[in-house]
């Protein structure tokens, strides 16, 4: 089959190829996670590989940049066989790598950043006076302009990323690998970002695109290659697939991509924040002035890039962090930073709240799904009340339960809680929280390195809550989640709200631009608070 | 008045002989540090390599020989502490105290063993130590007011090794902050995956790191017994090495700041000393213990409030493990 799909995906056979890749095979202990891996990449295309967490993406890049050494297989890079046993054999290659999580010393200047590994000489001036010259043709090449006496960390995301762009070309990059590069990025940054690859390509420079995100395949690859648990599904030219069938692809089986948003009629306010401010003791306002309410049946999205004050505003409602000033009104009660309320006495006011890190919050990870099901819940009246025994076949029923309705897979409460996949312990922590039928519901990065069939449920779930009446409050990072669950949406800039904007009235532009910090929603606007 | 400006200068040339053997550590610790490897055991390298100095010029009668022993020999045990810390991720602190610990009983023991005075070492002659190098025209320059006594006595009259501290942290700056191989040093320090991904090797580095400091911390341990001193007596490093370490995070890893940090706890110490006895106005005779434990004391208080914030290399005390 491989053979045949090659061929297919190259389109034309007498196209060189810049990667080409024969049967690769890595085992980590007992998890296959590349079987019989056969890619081609033509020389000066953008070429996507696409598939869930945990279908071998992450590793088959590191073979290719001798992270790691594959188990058995060849690869030959511009039709030569190479052996990639290190990072410099990969650079040797010609091979670069945008890594997810930036590989750049923050307190390092972009030049020596750059530099860094690849020096001329053992005089650290002159060396990056002559690397200064020769990135000045780079730069100018492919139009990647940046400060190169600036501090990286100092730079926003978007910059941070070319530096790593720059990095890999002036180390004679003519193969450029990106692991999921969006994942950080504003919508407008996106752009940017494929734009540079336009240019790149047109250089001749070939592009390894990795991501999950459906959009961006479609958008800037010429071929696309679907991975699923290890294997190599298929290779597909772009022009000729539609994200539809590579989410079946991915999945095995037919997938919603969208569960589609029906407009639904909010009722009274169940949640009300005025002027919530947070200081850390380090000085830092990681939260400032944020006001809004959330009403009955709708749901409320928090839109923003990672790290803007989301995470506090969901901590603080859920009664984690404390305020500094402001209120957060529930029914009758009145918190502030006078009146303090627990994470408890918040959940008795009828909140429910999925954490944002389910790993860190949401489960602990050695315990059985059982006990992970009951969490904050122990004294549940299901659990026995107040009583201080906890009966473990109560506790395997209940979670019994849970596991059924919400398909929870393998449905075995004895579990550990480490063992099921991201998408199963999200619906364990999505099942026990949904389960105490809650008036108001935090939801944090609900599908955060989940599986597209769970994201499908996870959404179907959301609407039914809001459906039933509840007030949702999403927080996701995700710019697509955000758009097709949300009836509004605040948008979050370093801690501040850029304003609160109906979905119907807005589209990812303007949204966009206010989660830069750009501009904030127009007086028309204003008015959906 | 003339003689309490004397007191003064001379308070200054203690602090110097005092504070070089600081000054050697905290460099030391510097490669160390910046490459990401905590170092506690400066203290058991420099014990152990005073001793192996002392034993070595007392047994070859020549102190290079005894300056190459020291140097060997911490060299060796920074090799042991890279074995554990970089090449088995182990516990940076633990394997440091393991260090401190060995050494403090293994001198002891070696030095009965071999010499059986008691854990000390043979007393050393004027030819098998490091003797104060007088520069030319020191005695005529006496006559000459203030300039004259300052070349005298602080410039003047110090052994070879204080000179070599002082150039170390000239070395230090220039090669960790102006040379490629620094480059790399503080990047591994900060983040040794960008290292990695670039195509360095992060253990090479830290290896290299660990080993300069060894051959630091060995001249460092061969001043104390074979130059400061006429042989090795037990514990003789006295908390040298923790001192050092405290001048370099109070330094904030900066070589000239950590070079004045150690010529403040020289001074601490040389004033102790000077001190002693003697009757202060208003205060009246300061008991000796308490001149003692100032140095200490004002270290504690430093540290604890003085420092302001302080931010270590990022990557301090994690060993690398790439990740699955």
């Amino acid at each position: 089959m491989a053979d045949k799909t090659i061929s297919k995906a190259r389109g034309d056979d007498s196209s060189p190829l810049a990667i080409s890749l024969d049967n690769i095979n890595k085992t980590f202990g007992s998890v296959r996670a590349n079987k019989d891996v056969c890619l081609s990449v033509v020389q000066g295309t953008i070429h996507g590989i696409v598939g869930e967490n945990g279908a071998g993406k992450s590793t088959l890049v590191s073979i290719l940049y001798g992270f790691y050494s594959a188990d058995s297989g060849t690869v030959a890079i511009s039709g030569e066989p190479v052996r990639l046993r290190s990072a410099a054999d990969a650079i040797a290659a010609g091979i670069g790598m945008v890594h997810q999580h930036f590989m750049l010393v923050p307190n390092f200047t972009v030049l020596e950043n750059i530099i860094l590994g690849h020096e001329v000489g053992s005089d650290l001036k002159a060396g990056a006076r002559q690397a200064e010259a020769s990135l000045k043709g780079i730069t100018e090449r492919y139009g990647l302009s940046v400060d190169l006496q600036a501090v990286v960390q100092d730079l926003p995301v978007g910059l941070q990323q070319r530096v790593e762009i720059l990095k890999a070309l002036y180390r004679g990059a003519r193969i450029l690998i990106l692991d999921e590069p969006t994942g950080v990025l504003t919508p407008q940054e996106t752009e940017q970002l494929f734009d540079i690859l336009g240019t790149l390509k047109a250089q001749g420079v070939t592009i390894l695109l990795i991501t999950h995100k459906l959009k961006e395949i479609m958008a800037v690859t010429d071929f696309v290659s679907v991975m699923r648990s290890g294997e190599m599904v298929d290779h597909l030219q772009t022009a000729q697939t539609n994200p539809q069938q590579l989410a079946q692809m991915m999945v095995g089986r037919p997938v919603l991509l969208d569960v589609g948003y029906q407009a639904a009629q909010a009722g009274q306010a169940m949640l009300n924040a005025e002027h919530l401010t947070v200081t850390e003791t380090s000085g830092v306002t990681s939260l400032s002035d944020v006001s809004f309410s959330v009403h009955q049946g709708e749901i409320l999205g928090i839109a923003g890039v990672s790290g803007n004050g989301q995470s506090e505003l969901l901590e603080v409602l859920a009664g984690i962090r404390k305020i500094t000033s402001g209120t957060v009104q529930i029914g009758d009660r009145k918190i502030t930073a006078e009146q303090p309320a627990s994470p408890s006495e918040v959940k008795g006011l009828g909140l429910a709240h999925v954490p944002e890190d389910r790993h860190a919050m949401g489960l602990i990870l050695p315990f059985t799904a059982a006990e992970s099901a009951v969490l904050g819940y122990e004294y549940a009246d299901m659990m026995g009340g107040r009583s201080p025994i906890l009966s473990p076949a109560v506790m395997a029923a209940h979670c019994k339960t849970l596991m059924s309705s919400y398909d929870v897979r393998p449905a075995e409460p004895s579990l550990k809680s480490n063992l099921f996949s991201g998408g199963n312990q999200q619906k364990i922590v999505l099942a026990r929280e949904l389960s105490s039928q809650p008036d108001i519901l935090l939801v944090g990065q609900p599908t955060r390195g989940v599986d597209i069939g769970a994201i499908e449920f996870i959404h179907k779930q959301l609407f039914a809550m809001r459906d039933k009446g509840c007030a949702v409050i999403l927080v996701s990072v995700e710019l697509d989640e955000i758009m097709s669950l949300s009836d509004r949406v605040m948008v979050m800039n370093e801690g501040k709200s850029m304003g609160i904007v109906r979905k119907a009235d807005t589209d990812i532009q303007e949204i966009g631009l206010m989660m830069a910090g750009v501009t904030a929603a127009s007086p028309r606007q204003q008015k959906a608070r | 008045m003339a003689d309490l400006w004397l007191q003064f200068v001379l308070t200054i040339d203690a602090t110097l002989r005092v504070a070089t053997p600081l000054i050697l550590c905290a460099m030391a610790g510097l490669f160390s540090e910046r490459s990401g490897i905590i170092d506690i055991s400066l203290e058991g390298k420099m014990l152990m390599s005073a001793f192996a100095a002392a034993s070595m010029a007392a047994l070859t009668g020549s102190p290079l020989l005894g300056l190459a022993g020291g140097i060997l020999v911490s060299v060796a045990l920074s090799l042991i502490h890279g074995f554990a810390c970089v090449t088995h991720k182990g516990n940076q602190v633990i394997s440091g105290l393991a260090i401190n610990i060995l050494a403090s009983g293994l001198t002891v023991t070696l030095g009965i063993a071999l010499f059986a005075q008691g854990g000390q070492t043979p007393f050393l002659n004027k030819s098998e130590r490091f003797t104060d190098i007088v520069l030319p025209f020191a005695e005529q320059a006496e006559h000459v007011p203030v300039l004259g006594t300052i070349y005298k006595e602080i410039i003047s009259g110090h052994n070879l090794l204080v000179w070599v501290a002082l150039f170390s942290v000239i070395v230090t700056g220039y090669v960790v902050f102006r040379t490629t191989f620094g480059l790399r040093l503080r990047a591994v320090g900060e983040k040794p995956e960008a290292v990695d991904s670039a195509g360095g090797s992060v253990s090479g580095l830290r290896f290299q790191a660990v080993i300069i400091a060894g051959v630091l911390c060995g001249i460092a341990g061969t001043y104390l017994s074979t130059a400061h001193g006429a042989g090795f007596i037990r514990e003789m490093a006295a908390g040298k090495g923790y001192i050092a370490l405290a001048a370099l995070i109070f330094g904030k890893w900066r070589p000239v700041p950590a070079l004045l940090a150690c010529l403040m706890f020289g001074f601490m110490e040389a004033l102790a000393a000077r001190l002693q006895g003697v009757e202060i106005p208003v205060i009246g005779n300061i008991s000796t213990d308490l001149i003692l434990v100032l140095p200490y004391f004002l270290t504690v208080i430093l540290l604890a409030g003085f420092i302001g914030k302080a931010s270590p290399p990022r990557s301090i005390g994690v060993p690398y493990i790439k990740e699955r």
